[in-house]
């Protein structure tokens, strides 16, 4: 880039005015907003013992659950939309022939990376079936990478552990 | 005999002990204020070890003493091995050896000892007592300290490091010169470098430096800021510009030590502004002004000496959230375009005032330390509106549109010479 190049759009220095060059009013003007926020109400949670309120829980997107029908059986037809849909590819559906009359398939194993996971919520949105949901537990841990990866079972038991608290958004059975 | 070195040694024992455990919860302070200021609620878990219980999380900075004596200490392969050691300590060496001569109280009576102790003189709160050079040592030790930093920054063989190191070089003496010439002023009132004598001098007329020479008082305070490299200032290290400055390389025990002798500068600084300007353990009223004392008003100068100099600290800590760091050339533009200029003036108005002093005093009808206090205060009102309305921190060495054909002298182009060119102008 050459100086002289007419493509250059030169920005002049802005002047300071009277206050400005002082220092003193911006100082006032510094410290006084530190001093409010010194004193200010504090943004903190205090994680364990106090926890995040969250506004709507049905909306929230934290770690998933199969939903099950009316009958207690998983919801999931195995139509793979939702390993389609993953951005980070890290839902493993293995479908099988359904051993009930309502349906073609089943899923086999369901099995999702949740370390992979980035909780975007497009599975729920491709779900035709209302079968995969988010909820809103959020503080998800383990203690290795392999238990990190839930499979059907723990994935149904998160349903059973939160369908009083976040009902299913949609019910067409 | 065994008294003699007796004496010091303890002086010395409660100072370092004093200092190093100053500094770690100054860490703490430093980091609850930076939570509070950003409405977060700070450090407030660690307590009582193998305990439940919390303390306001006032057990932080043993676990962080812990964490870092204890982390793994990682010499890069390509430092100048030498000097990377020696760095840390320099700078530690020449941030503790300046407290030996700044006084930390007034003194303890004689009379508090039993006679079979044999002593006889009050004993002077000070490391090494009667110094008559104080001053001058301070400000050559805490000079030294600006070594650790560029040591630091060239044996780390990193660029971030490097420019951290040759920054501080150029802050250095861009502030050496006004923290100077903010003194001579005091000194001169004084008629003394020792800073014991300058404080009871402050006591005895009642009038701190700070109200007598208001112009000495901000120079000093901004160049203190400068030395100590806090923020508006804290250019050697600019987080966001040079990852950690002149300890980016560093890890382990070494960093530990820059970070104390970080922590000991902003204490030295403080005790020097209290001492020198906000007259030291004087308070009206409160503390008396002579040497001949009781043991309770010696504890009250100590508590006195001690409040004055944890406000500085926490106006330190408040004022790092309430500025924005100068940039390079700003901050040396202030320094030498301003700050010593500023000095200069304010040196000037105390040696008329202390030659001349009792006639001018007598033509305006005041005592010579309240007349002496309004030129003061007149003089820094004048230098300041002067300051404003020449704006010698504008520089010109900014990037200029160049003249289109040959070489004509300076100045900046028009806007409309350039055809096709386009401006944005404020």
């Amino acid at each position: 880039m050459k100086p002289n190049d007419k493509h250059v759009t030169w920005v002049k220095t802005p002047r300071l005015g009277p206050a400005g060059r002082s220092y003193l009013l911006l100082f006032v003007q510094g410290m006084t907003t530190t001093l409010r926020h010194l004193f200010g109400r504090k943004k903190t949670v205090q994680s364990p013992e106090e926890r995040h309120e969250i506004p709507d829980p049905l909306i929230y997107r934290g770690v998933h659950r199969l939903n099950r029908d009316a009958q207690g059986r998983v919801k999931c037809v195995a139509c793979f939309l939702c390993a389609t849909a993953c951005p980070a590819h890290c839902i493993d559906i293995v479908a099988a022939e359904s051993p009930w009359p309502d349906r073609q398939k089943y899923p086999q194993s369901f099995t999702i990376d949740e370390l992979r996971c980035i909780f975007c919520g497009m599975c729920e949105e491709a779900c035709p079936v209302d079968a995969i949901e988010l909820t809103s537990f959020y503080d998800l841990s383990g203690k290795s990478r392999e238990e990190m990866i839930f499979d059907k079972e723990k994935l149904l038991s998160v349903y059973d552990q939160t369908k009083d608290a976040e009902p299913m958004r949609t019910r067409r059975d | 005999m065994l008294s003699i070195f007796l004496e010091p040694l303890l002086k010395i024992a409660l100072l370092i002990g004093g200092l190093m455990t100053a500094a770690a919860y100054l860490v703490l302070l430093e980091r609850w204020i930076a939570a509070w200021v950003q409405d977060r609620l700070g450090p407030n878990r660690v307590g009582i070890p193998l305990t439940k219980i919390r303390l306001f999380g006032l057990g932080q900075p043993l676990a962080d003493g812990v964490k870092f004596l204890t982390k793994a200490e990682f010499t890069p392969s390509h430092v100048d091995t030498v000097l990377f050691f020696v760095a840390p300590l320099v700078i530690f060496v020449g941030a503790v050896a300046v407290f030996a001569v700044i006084p930390f109280g007034s003194v303890i009576p004689a009379g508090v000892f039993p006679a079979s102790w044999g002593i006889h003189e009050p004993i002077r709160l000070v490391a090494a007592p009667g110094v008559d050079v104080g001053m001058i040592y301070v400000f050559a030790v805490s000079s030294i300290a600006v070594y650790g930093v560029v040591l630091g920054g060239w044996a780390s063989n990193n660029k971030y490091s490097f420019l951290g190191g040759l920054r501080s070089g150029a802050q250095l003496i861009s502030y050496e010169l006004p923290l100077g010439l903010s003194i001579v002023g005091v000194v001169l009132t004084a008629g003394s470098l020792r800073l014991d004598v300058i404080i009871s001098h402050q006591a005895q007329t009642g009038m701190w430096n700070a109200f007598n020479q208001p112009l000495g008082f901000v120079v000093f305070c901004v160049a203190a800021f400068a030395e100590a490299a806090r923020l508006p200032f804290d250019l050697p290290e600019a987080e966001q510009e040079l990852i950690g400055g002149y300890h980016t390389e560093y890890s382990g025990i070494k960093l530990l030590m820059y970070m104390v002798a970080e922590f000991l500068h902003m204490v030295a600084a403080a005790l020097l502004i209290v001492v020198l300007f906000l007259g030291g353990w004087h308070f009206w009223g409160l503390t008396g002004s002579g040497n001949l004392i009781d043991w309770p008003v010696a504890v009250l100068r100590v508590i006195v000496l001690l409040v004055k100099v944890m406000g500085v600290i926490l106006f330190f800590m408040l004022a790092r959230w309430s500025w924005p760091r100068f940039r390079y050339d700003q901050l040396m533009d202030l320094g030498w375009k301003v700050m010593i200029p500023w000095g200069l003036v304010n040196l000037v108005v105390v040696a008329i005032w202390m030659e001349y002093g009792d006639h001018l005093a007598r033509l305006l009808g005041l005592s010579t330390e309240r007349s002496m206090a309004a030129a003061g205060w007149a003089t820094m009102l004048l230098v300041w509106l002067v300051t404003v309305a020449v704006d010698p921190t504008r520089g010109n060495n900014r990037p200029r549109r160049p003249w289109p054909t040959g070489n004509k002298p300076g100045g900046e182009r028009p806007d409309s010479a350039v055809p096709g060119a386009r401006t944005l102008s404020s």
